[in-house]
């Protein structure tokens, strides 16, 4: 190992750790961030020590936030960024306003100088975007309107990163000496910002797409990675050079590029490099956490963290109540906007740069926030635990009281979307009894008034299940859109509630198998049925009358069944499948010439036919 | 509604300003199939859409268009059928009998408490109940069998393969009418509709058409001498 290259030597160090812990982590229900914290910390210069130069790494690894901004940017088309103009700008800049002012006011309380309090809130008062919507999006609540209010203000700090970068200068000393240079240079510095902002948007919009036009056409996979790459490093570069946040650059570049056709191949070239730098970047976070100062001062540092997590709850919860936010989507969106962010370490090592603060305040400040970071997915999974069994039943009570009567054959429905809103809306109108399993609050409040049994929250919790009554219940539905969802759900109930029959909603052919691997035979190919329907209406439109093209289509049901039937022993087997399947076609057509000739035969004046053959 | 007619003895007679009006179910499970209820169902719709003076407001129903799915709108159809004073049931005869899904309608529409069943009456005999007592909805009102079979006359014939009169086949059809205090008029039957000639199927229609246009003046004659026919014994077909 001794010839080993450092590259060698660190990937070797930081892959392993990942692999080890953060699977670990996982299987403790703890989530992969609290896991590659804790990889950090343990490799760090306060853990075992393999790694030292924590700076270089945690710069380097924030260009997985850069990239992951990138792909959010190429979800969100122009167009909807302009619908959530007011929330960004509104709710954000409430939510930075507010925190900033409660820190500052406590801090300067305590004692520190009015430059000192209001650099600290400044920084404090930022999120991390990485850890917010890594968790959001790991809990689907991404399209709740938590998630999208939690997107508003995340992408409002990145904006609002810029002036507070532009800011920390003017509160450190000595820089009154030279003002009207600063001007004369500030004045340049915006015209410059102006210039590349407009370059990104005029040469996304016109550039971007012949390009990436003619780089496809080479037809080579790994050019056209490349070329993804080189555009987000161009982009950051290029807002690096102008003092702007780079992911905000990469953010607009993902936005100029989602309406483009390439949207999804550039998603997949990007993501698996996004998510290996958003790794490292957690775990350059864990080694970065200073235990140094918290055990020089531990007392203080505890102090820190707690009093502004406790006032940036405090501005959020009621910013969350303002908003009207669901409540049982409250808890989570608070913490998660609570804790404080990576952009906090790049204000307050400019603060440092400034001389705004000393470099113990600095190190310690940014003790805290690692700490915070580290504390809040720990908080999540209290919430989780403690606080979300009692949000779920919150509102149920009355629902409880009006069901009481006829709890003797309760359904379970998991997932109350297009496919679930059905099958329980049929089941109510006959009286029938059932209990909803959601994890979108706005759908769990709209459909409580209904008179439904529902209960908030994840169904793949075994907790939620039984209380929601699994362990008497007759019959789960499971109708989640999620494939591995789904699966999971029948994975634990089969385990925990044997008597539970299950009827499922399968996406496709591959999860319809595995449905039926895990014994589950009542399950319905989502669009199968409807599209039978539409194969009626053409047929009708054909001029088959209706009852006919019913009959060809439900003919064609059954066979199509039969041959799912007897394709599935051998699902593994592509050619052997390819085989049957062509054969279940032949047969099929066979079968419909055979009957048409049938129908041909039964026609008129052969049979019936008078003995003298007169017609 | 039902009871805004005459009671059932005497014959139907609506006032001239009032053109009786009729409920024509055409059951065929494959009109691209039919060669005699097709034509058939065109006369009617030509009907339907005539506006002479004193033409009957026909009201048409392709049962197998409307229900493929055999799920009946009941409450739709009770309303369509009581707001007629003929029905008609026009199908090819399958299997001695008619098409499954007419027979669903008549399982389905025809309720108990609404077509039968007048309690009210004691013996549940639907002419002595009081009017709107329920189960009497169809009461006073005809009932005709306009109907093909593939089968030819002479098959239906005690020595031939189909071993029964055709009149055999009927009883279903008389004593449904009967229970809902219905009138049945003579049936409209063309044997052999398979093989029958142009001609004939022409001459069928237009018998049709104008029994249609001019109803209900042939209905108390013509049904005073079916009835006479069908007490003088089996194959009246054959009589006629």
């Amino acid at each position: 190992m001794e010839h080993a290259p450092a590259w060698l030597t660190n990937s070797l160090i930081y892959l392993s750790a990942a692999v080890i812990i953060v699977p670990l982590s996982q299987f403790l229900g703890l989530g992969s961030i609290i896991g590659y914290l804790a990889a950090g910390i343990a490799i760090g210069p306060w853990g075992l020590g393999f790694v030292t130069n924590v700076q270089d790494i945690l710069h380097f690894a924030e260009f997985g936030v850069v990239l992951m901004l990138f792909l959010i940017g190429l979800e969100l088309e122009p167009k909807r960024l302009w619908s959530l103009r007011r929330p960004i700008f509104g709710w954000g800049t409430a939510q930075v306003a507010g925190c900033a002012a409660v820190i500052f006011l406590g801090a300067w309380a305590a004692g520190a100088s009015w430059q000192v309090a209001l650099a600290a809130a400044l920084g404090l008062a930022l999120s991390s975007t990485a850890i917010a919507l890594q968790v959001m999006g790991e809990r689907n609540l991404l399209p709740t309107s938590s998630g999208q209010a939690s997107f508003s203000i995340l992408l409002f700090q990145d904006v609002a990163a810029i002036p507070i970068l532009a800011l920390i200068p003017l509160l450190g000393q000595g820089t009154e000496a030279n003002e009207a240079a600063a001007h004369a240079s500030r004045a340049v510095e915006a015209l410059k910002i102006v210039t590349v902002i407009a370059g990104i948007i005029l040469g996304g919009r016109l550039l971007l797409r012949p390009l990436l036009r003619w780089i496809a056409r080479t037809n080579s996979t790994e050019i056209f990675t490349a070329a993804a790459l080189l555009l987000v490093v161009g982009i950051a570069a290029l807002m690096q050079l102008v003092g702007l946040s780079m992911a905000l650059g990469a953010f607009l570049a993902g936005v100029l590029l989602a309406e483009s056709e390439y949207r999804r191949e550039l998603e997949t070239d990007i993501a698996p490099f996004k998510g290996l730098l958003l790794g490292l970047f957690f775990i350059a976070v864990g080694m970065s956490v200073d235990f140094g100062v918290l055990l020089r001062e531990p007392g203080t540092t505890a102090l820190i963290v707690l009093g502004f997590l406790a006032a940036k709850m405090l501005v959020i919860w009621a910013l969350a109540k303002a908003m009207r936010l669901p409540f049982q989507e409250r808890p989570v969106f608070t913490i998660l906007l609570a804790q404080g962010g990576e952009f906090a370490f790049v204000v307050f090592q400019a603060a440092a740069g400034a001389k705004v603060f000393t470099p113990e305040v600095a190190s310690q400040l940014i003790a805290a926030v690692a700490l915070s970071m580290l504390v809040s997915p720990l908080l999540l999974v209290l919430v989780d635990k403690l606080l979300m069994p009692r949000l779920a039943l919150r509102g149920a009570d009355k629902a409880f009281d009006e069901i009481a009567e006829q709890q003797e054959a309760p359904i379970i429905i998991a997932g109350f979307g297009r496919y679930g809103q059905i099958v329980g809306r049929t089941l109510l109108a006959q009286g029938v009894a059932c209990t909803v399993l959601d994890h979108d609050a706005d759908t769990v409040e709209a459909i409580r008034r209904f008179g439904y049994r529902v209960f908030y929250g994840d169904a793949t919790r075994l907790d939620l299940l039984r209380m929601s009554g699994a362990a008497t219940a007759k019959v789960l539905v499971v109708a989640v859109n999620d494939v591995e969802q789904s699966l999971k759900i029948v994975d634990i109930a089969r385990e925990n509630f044997p008597q539970l029959q299950i009827v499922a909603r399968a996406r496709d052919v591959p999860h319809w198998g595995e449905l039926r691997d895990r014994g589950v035979l009542q399950v319905e190919r989502e669009l199968f049925e409807s599209s039978l329907r539409s194969a009626r209406s053409v047929m009708e439109l054909l001029g088959f009358t209706p009852n006919i093209a019913r009959q060809k289509a439900m003919r064609f049901r059954l066979h199509n069944i039969a041959l799912f039937e007897e394709l599935y022993p051998h699902r593994g087997d592509s050619v052997k499948a390819l085989a049957l399947a062509k054969r279940g076609r032949q047969q099929l057509e066979e079968q419909m010439a055979k009957e048409r000739e049938q129908q041909a035969q039964r026609r008129p004046a052969r049979w019936g036919q008078g003995t003298d053959g007169k017609p | 509604m039902a009871d805004s007619f005459p009671a059932p003895a005497a014959p139907a007679d609506p006032t001239p300003t009032i053109p009786p009006s009729v409920y024509l179910i055409a059951a065929h499970p494959d009109w691209n199939e039919s060669r005699v209820n097709r034509r058939l169902l065109e006369t009617a719709q030509a009907v339907a859409a005539s506006t002479g003076a004193g033409a009957p407001r026909v009201d048409i129903q392709d049962l197998y268009a409307s229900y493929p799915d055999y799920c009946i709108d009941v409450p739709a159809e009770q309303a369509r059928v009581a707001a007629a004073q003929l029905v008609v049931l026009m199908h090819p005869i399958q299997w001695y009998a008619m098409p499954a899904l007419q027979k669903l309608w008549l399982d389905e529409v025809l309720t108990y408490g609404w077509a039968y069943g007048a309690v009210s009456s004691g013996t549940g005999d639907n002419s002595a109940a009081p009017a709107n007592a329920p189960g009497t909805a169809l009461r006073g009102k005809d009932l005709w069998l306009v109907a093909t079979t593939g089968g030819q006359e002479e098959s239906y014939h005690p020595e031939s393969y189909n071993r029964y009169y055709f009149d055999a086949f009927l009883p279903p059809y008389e004593q449904t009418a009967s229970l809902c205090g219905m009138r049945f008029l003579p049936p409209l039957i063309l044997h052999g509709a398979h093989s029958v000639g142009r001609d004939a199927v022409k001459a069928h229609t237009e018998t049709f058409r104008q029994h249609l246009q001019t109803y209900p003046d042939w209905a108390g004659a013509e049904t005073l001498a079916y009835d006479a026919l069908r007490r003088a014994g089996p194959g009246i077909e054959e009589a006629v």
